[in-house]
C-alpha cells in the first residue's frame, strides 16, 4: 500500500484548538493566578507559549513559562543507539507550592510525561501538576491521563502523527502519516 | 521525531586530532544545556544510573579528577577512584594487567590519566569499556581542549576566523595539542608563542603561526590560552630561569593594556602566578579561567552522556539485529 | 669416514655470485664442507644430497654482521641456538652476535662461550663480536687481542654509544693491530636522551620525545674523523638518516677507512609506523622520514652503504606490550630481511639481485674478514637458495626466533628462502 497522509488539524483549526485548551486550563484551575506552564522540548515549548498568549488575552495574567528537556530522564537511553540531542531545560521560578501544567504536542506511550514528572520533582514540589496535550493518539504504556486534550486521534498501526508549528517548521499543521498497513 | 546526535563519538574519546568538526560541535552543543544541571538545587539527573565509572589516575591530579567525579555523580553514575599510589599500580602491575582486571569487573567506563603518551589508546584497544582520556603524557587532554573550546565559543561566538594564541610550554603540553586540533577544526586561526626550546621542532608543520615574542601574540590575538610552566623545565635546562621567563614571556597587565582589543585570558590550571601569568591578569576582567572550570564539568557530562553505552554489543542490540 | 662425507649437489638454479661474476643457470657441488665445482650439469657423487633449485637463485650464503642473540642473560627471549636456527631460516649462513649480553661479552672466555653455543646449534655459524669497553661501560678498553684470539671478529659497544671520543680513538688505534673493524653505534647521548622515536611532525603529534637525526650524524662524523686520524676501520652500524649518508660519502671520498650498514627496516618503513603507538615500530635508531628512506636506498645503490644487516633484536612480548615510552627498542629481522630487501629494493627497481647479494653476502665477508661470501673453488660450503618472486604473508608465530616483535606482521612480502646450506650441510629447507 502506498503511504497515505491526511491533515488532522489545519493552521486555522490548530489555532482554535490551542485557544480552547487555554480556556480549559483556566477553567480547571479557576483562573490563571499561580499557574506555571512548562513545555516539553521541542514543540511543547512553543505550544505552551501560544497557550500563555491566549491566557494573557483572556485574563490579563502573564503566566510564567518554562521549558523542560527530558532527554536525560529517558528510560531507554541504554538502547537507543545514537544519543538524542539534549535540549535546554529552563524553569522560570521556584515550583514549590505552584500549580504546574505540563504542555506537550503529542501524547502516546506516556513515557515522556513520566520522565517529565521525574525531572520536575528535582526542581521542587508543586502543589499540583496537570497535563495538557495538543494531540492524544492513545497507545499508553503507563497510567498517565491528560487533563486537557486538543484533539483525540485514532492512529492505525504503522501510523505517525507529525505536528508542525511555524516557529520551528515554517507552518502550522498536524498530519497523520500512515506508511504501512498490517 | 527526536533528533539524534548523528555522528557520536564512537567507543572512546582519546583525542581531538581525529575528531571531525561535527563531532566536536556535538559535544559542545550537548554541554551547553547540561550547564543548567549544576545550577539546580538537586544537581543530579538519572541518565547514567547503574553505570560504573572508574577514574584511573596514574598521575597526580586534583582539578581534572574532581571535575570528572562531579560530572559522573551529576549523571548518577557509580564511581570508583583509583590513584597510582596505594594501589596495585604502585606494586608494579602493568597497564595491560590493570586493563584486564577492570574488564573482569564489568565496568562501563574508564577515565584514565597517565604519564605515558598513548596510554589511553593502549587501554582502549584492550578493553570493551568506554575509555576517556583525561590526559596521556604529552599527547592529548581532549576534555580540557573541549572545555576551552566551549568557553571560547560562549564568549566569542562562532570561532571561524577568531585568533587564538597558545602561550608557553607547547612542547610538553597535552592541552596545547588538543587545543591546536580542536581550534583548527572549528576554523579558528591558531598561533603559539613561547621560547623555541619549549616548542616542538616541527611546529611549523602543525598548521599554526609562531610568535617569538608575547607582545606580538597580544597584538594579534582575540584570546590567549596561557599554559602552565612546570618548574621541572627549568631544572631540565629548557629555560634559564622562571624569573626571566616571566620577564620575557609572562602575561602581565602592562602588556595586556597595550592590546588593540579586549583579549580573553584562559589558563588550564593550576596557575603559577607570577611566572606565566600575573595575578592581576588571572583575576582581572579578561580572565575566563573560572568559566573554564565550570564548563569543564558540563563538557565532561556531555562526553559521558555521548559515550555511554556506545559499545559494539549494545549498538548491535540497538539496531535490533542482535 | 663416510659419516663425515657430506656432499650436496644444488641442481638447476640460477647461480649468482658477484664476487666471481657468476650468473648462469647450472649446478654447484659442495664436498666436505667446501665448494667443489660449478658447472652446467654436474653428476651427483654416490650418496650426495640433491636439491632441485629450478627457478631459484643460488647465492653465497648471507652473512648478518649485526644481530642480538641475547645469550647469555636473556635466554627467555632468544638463545644462540634459536637465533642461529632463525638465521638459517632467513637464509643466513653466518651471523655476528653483538656483545651486549648479560654479562657483557667482553673477554675471551665469553667469546669462547658464544662460539661453543653456536657450534652446538648446528645451524648458521655464529661469530662473536667482543665489547669495546669492559661491561660496555665506556670506561676501560676490553682485551681485544685475547678476544680476537678466542674468535671475535669485531668489537662494538652496540646498544650504547662510545661516549668518550678519546676511548673511541683508542679503540680505533688499538684494533688496527688485529685487523678488526670497530662497529660503531652512533648516538649522541644527550641529544637522544629519553627519546622514543624520530623527532619530527609525527613525534610532535603523538607527544613522544623525539630523537633528532643529528644525534646519529654528530657521532657518525666524529668517528669518521677519528678514523681519519687513526687509520682504524670504523664500521657505522644501522645508519638511518640522509645526513649520515652524506657524511659517509664525504669520508669515503677522502679515502677514510669507513664502512656502513643499513637495516632492512630503515630502507622500507617510516616514522608513520609509530602512529597508533605500535611498539613493534620502536627501535634505535628510530624509523625516520620518507626522505631518509629514499636517501638510504640511493646509498645502497651507489655503494655508500656497504652492507645490509638486520639488527635482529628479539624482546619478550610482555616487554613490548606496554606503554610506548616504556617498551624496549628493537625488532626481529633475521627471518624477514631477505624478503624486505627484495620487496623494497629489488622488486622496487632500486638495485639488482646481484647488488643485493653483494650487500648481504660478499661485502659482509670482506668487511669483517670472514670466510665465505663467494663461490670460489675451495671456499666455505655456505650457500643460500631462495625464490626471488615467491610471495608470502608474514606470520611471526611461525618464526624460529623466540621474538614476535615485527612491524611486518600480516604484510605480504616477496622473496622466500628455500634452502640454506652451512659447511656443506643442509641446515634449513622449506
Amino acid at each position: 500500500m502506498p503511504p497515505t497522509s491526511s491533515i488532522v488539524l489545519s493552521a486555522k483549526a490548530l489555532e482554535r484548538t490551542v485557544s480552547r485548551m487555554a480556556d480549559e486550563i483556566i477553567e480547571q484551575n479557576d483562573g490563571a493566578e499561580g499557574l506555571i506552564l512548562v513545555g516539553i522540548q521541542r514543540r511543547g515549548v512553543q505550544i505552551a507559549a501560544r497557550i500563555a498568549a491566549v491566557i494573557k488575552a483572556r485574563e490579563d495574567v502573564t503566566v510564567p513559562l518554562g521549558a523542560l528537556d527530558i532527554t536525560l530522564y529517558r528510560d531507554d537511553l541504554q538502547t537507543v543507539g545514537p544519543r538524542p540531542v539534549v535540549g535546554q531545560t529552563n524553569l522560570p521560578c521556584d515550583l514549590e507550592g505552584q500549580r504546574v501544567v505540563i504542555v506537550d504536542d503529542v501524547l502516546f506511550t506516556g513515557r515522556t510525561i513520566r520522565a517529565a514528572l521525574d525531572e520536575l520533582a528535582d526542581f521542587g514540589r508543586p502543589s499540583r501538576v496537570g497535563l495538557a496535550v495538543l494531540i492524544d493518539r492513545g497507545g499508553r504504556e503507563l497510567p498517565i491521563q491528560p487533563g486537557v486534550v486538543g484533539k483525540h486521534v485514532e492512529v492505525p498501526a504503522g501510523g505517525r502523527v507529525d505536528v508542525f508549528i511555524t516557529e520551528l517548521d515554517g507552518r502550522d499543521e498536524v498530519v497523520l502519516n500512515v506508511t504501512e498497513r498490517t | 521525531m527526536t533528533p539524534t546526535a548523528s555522528s557520536v563519538l564512537g567507543k572512546d574519546l582519546l583525542g581531538l586530532e581525529h575528531l571531525s568538526a561535527e563531532q566536536i560541535n556535538v559535544v559542545l552543543d550537548t554541554a551547553g544545556p547540561l550547564k543548567e544541571i549544576s545550577e539546580r538545587a538537586i544537581k543530579k539527573v538519572p541518565t547514567l544510573r547503574g553505570a560504573t565509572v572508574v577514574n584511573l589516575f596514574f598521575e597526580a591530579s586534583t582539578r581534572t579528577r574532581i571535575s570528572f567525579e562531579f560530572a559522573e555523580k551529576r549523571m548518577s553514575a557509580d564511581t570508583v577512584n583509583v590513584a597510582s599510589s596505594g594501589s596495585s599500580i604502585s606494586k608494579g602491575e602493568t597497564l595491560v594487567d590493570t586493563a584486564r582486571n577492570l574488564e573482569a569487573m564489568r565496568i562501563d567506563m574508564v577515565v584514565i590519566r597517565h604519564p605515558a603518551s598513548g596510554a589511553a589508546k593502549f587501554l582502549a584497544d584492550r578493553i570493551e569499556s568506554n575509555v576517556i582520556n583525561a590526559g596521556d603524557g604529552t599527547h592529548e587532554h581532549p576534555t580540557q581542549g573541549l572545555l576551552d573550546l566551549l568557553t571560547l565559543r560562549d564568549k566569542l561566538g562562532d570561532l571561524r576566523g577568531k585568533r587564538i594564541c597558545i602561550c608557553g610550554d607547547v612542547l610538553h603540553s597535552r592541552v596545547a595539542r588538543s587545543n591546536i586540533w580542536g581550534l583548527t577544526k572549528l576554523g579558528a586561526e591558531v598561533a603559539v608563542c613561547g621560547p623555541r626550546s619549549l616548542l616542538p621542532n616541527a611546529i611549523g608543520e602543525m598548521g599554526v603561526q609562531v610568535f617569538n615574542r608575547i607582545e606580538q601574540a597580544i597584538e594579534w590575538a582575540d584570546a590567549l590560552n596561557v599554559l602552565r610552566l612546570q618548574l621541572e623545565r627549568m631544572q631540565a635546562g629548557y629555560i634559564p630561569s622562571l624569573r626571566e621567563y616571566n620577564r620575557v614571556f609572562g602575561v602581565t597587565r602592562e602588556r595586556l593594556e597595550r592590546a588593540p582589543r579586549d583579549i580573553l585570558i584562559l589558563h588550564p590550571g593550576p596557575m603559577n602566578r607570577g611566572v606565566e601569568i600575573d595575578s592581576d591578569v588571572a583575576d582581572g576582567p579578561h580572565s575566563v579561567i573560572l568559566d573554564q572550570v565550570t564548563n569543564g564539568v558540563a563538557v565532561r557530562m556531555a562526553v559521558l552522556y555521548l559515550l555511554a553505552g556506545n559499545k559494539p554489543t549494545l549498538a548491535t542490540a540497538a539496531r535490533g539485529d542482535a | 669416514m663416510s659419516v663425515d662425507r657430506r656432499d650436496v649437489l644444488l641442481k638447476g638454479g640460477r647461480l649468482l655470485d658477484p664476487s666471481t661474476r657468476t650468473d648462469a643457470v647450472g649446478d654447484i657441488l659442495l664436498r666436505d664442507g667446501k665448494i667443489e665445482s660449478i658447472g652446467g650439469n654436474l653428476n651427483a657423487p654416490d650418496g650426495a644430497t640433491i636439491v632441485d633449485c629450478t627457478g631459484k637463485v643460488v647465492s653465497p650464503g648471507f652473512i648478518d654482521v649485526h644481530c642480538h642473540l641475547r645469550e647469555p642473560g636473556r635466554e627467555d627471549v632468544e638463545t644462540i641456538a634459536t637465533g642461529a636456527r632463525a638465521a638459517a631460516a632467513g637464509g643466513f649462513t653466518a651471523v655476528c652476535a653483538m656483545p651486549n649480553t648479560d654479562p657483557v661479552t667482553d673477554n675471551q672466555a665469553a667469546i669462547g662461550f658464544v662460539l661453543k653455543q653456536g657450534r652446538a646449534a648446528g645451524a648458521a655459524r655464529v661469530y662473536p663480536i667482543g665489547a669495546i669497553s669492559i661491561g660496555e661501560k665506556g670506561e676501560q678498553l676490553a682485551e681485544f687481542g685475547e678476544m680476537v684470539g678466542a674468535g671475535a671478529v669485531a668489537v662494538s659497544d652496540d646498544g650504547k654509544p662510545v661516549v668518550s671520543a678519546q676511548l673511541m680513538r683508542t679503540a680505533l688505534e688499538y684494533a688496527r693491530a688485529f685487523g678488526i673493524p670497530v662497529a660503531d653505534h652512533c648516538e649522541e647521548p644527550t641529544l637522544a636522551a629519553g627519546g622514543d622515536m624520530n623527532e619530527g611532525i609525527v613525534s610532535a603529534r603523538l607527544g613522544l620525545k623525539g630523537i633528532p637525526s643529528e644525534a646519529e650524524e654528530i657521532m657518525a662524523i666524529r668517528d669518521i674523523l677519528l678514523a681519519r686520524r687513526t687509520g682504524g676501520h670504523v664500521h657505522l652500524c644501522h645508519m638511518s638518516t640522509r645526513g649520515s649518508v652524506e657524511l659517509i660519502r664525504w669520508g669515503k671520498d677522502r679515502g677514510i677507512n669507513v664502512t656502513a650498514e643499513v637495516c632492512p627496516h630503515h630502507i622500507s618503513l617510516t616514522e608513520d609506523e609509530v602512529t597508533g603507538y605500535d611498539t613493534n615500530a620502536k627501535m634505535n635508531p628510530p624509523l625516520r622520514t620518507r626522505d631518509d628512506v629514499e636517501a638510504l636506498r640511493e646509498a645502497v645503490k651507489d655503494g655508500t652503504i656497504d652492507v645490509i644487516a638486520t639488527d635482529h633484536a628479539p624482546h619478550h612480548n610482555d616487554e613490548k606490550e606496554r606503554e610506548f615510552s616504556e617498551a624496549p627498542n628493537g625488532i626481529i629481522g633475521l627471518e624477514t630481511a631477505l624478503a624486505v630487501n627484495i620487496t623494497w629494493l629489488v622488486a622496487a627497481g632500486v638495485i639488482s639481485l646481484e647488488t643485493l647479494i653483494d650487500k648481504m653476502a660478499c661485502a659482509p665477508a670482506k668487511l669483517f674478514h670472514l670466510e665465505g661470501g663467494t663461490f670460489r673453488k675451495g671456499a666455505l660450503g655456505d650457500v643460500t637458495v631462495f625464490d626471488p618472486t615467491a610471495t608470502w604473508k608474514v606470520d611471526a608465530a611461525l618464526f624460529r626466533t623466540k621474538g614476535r616483535n615485527t612491524p611486518y606482521q600480516g604484510r605480504t612480502l616477496t622473496g622466500l628462502v628455500s634452502c640454506t646450506v652451512v659447511d656443506g650441510r643442509v641446515v634449513f629447507q622449506r
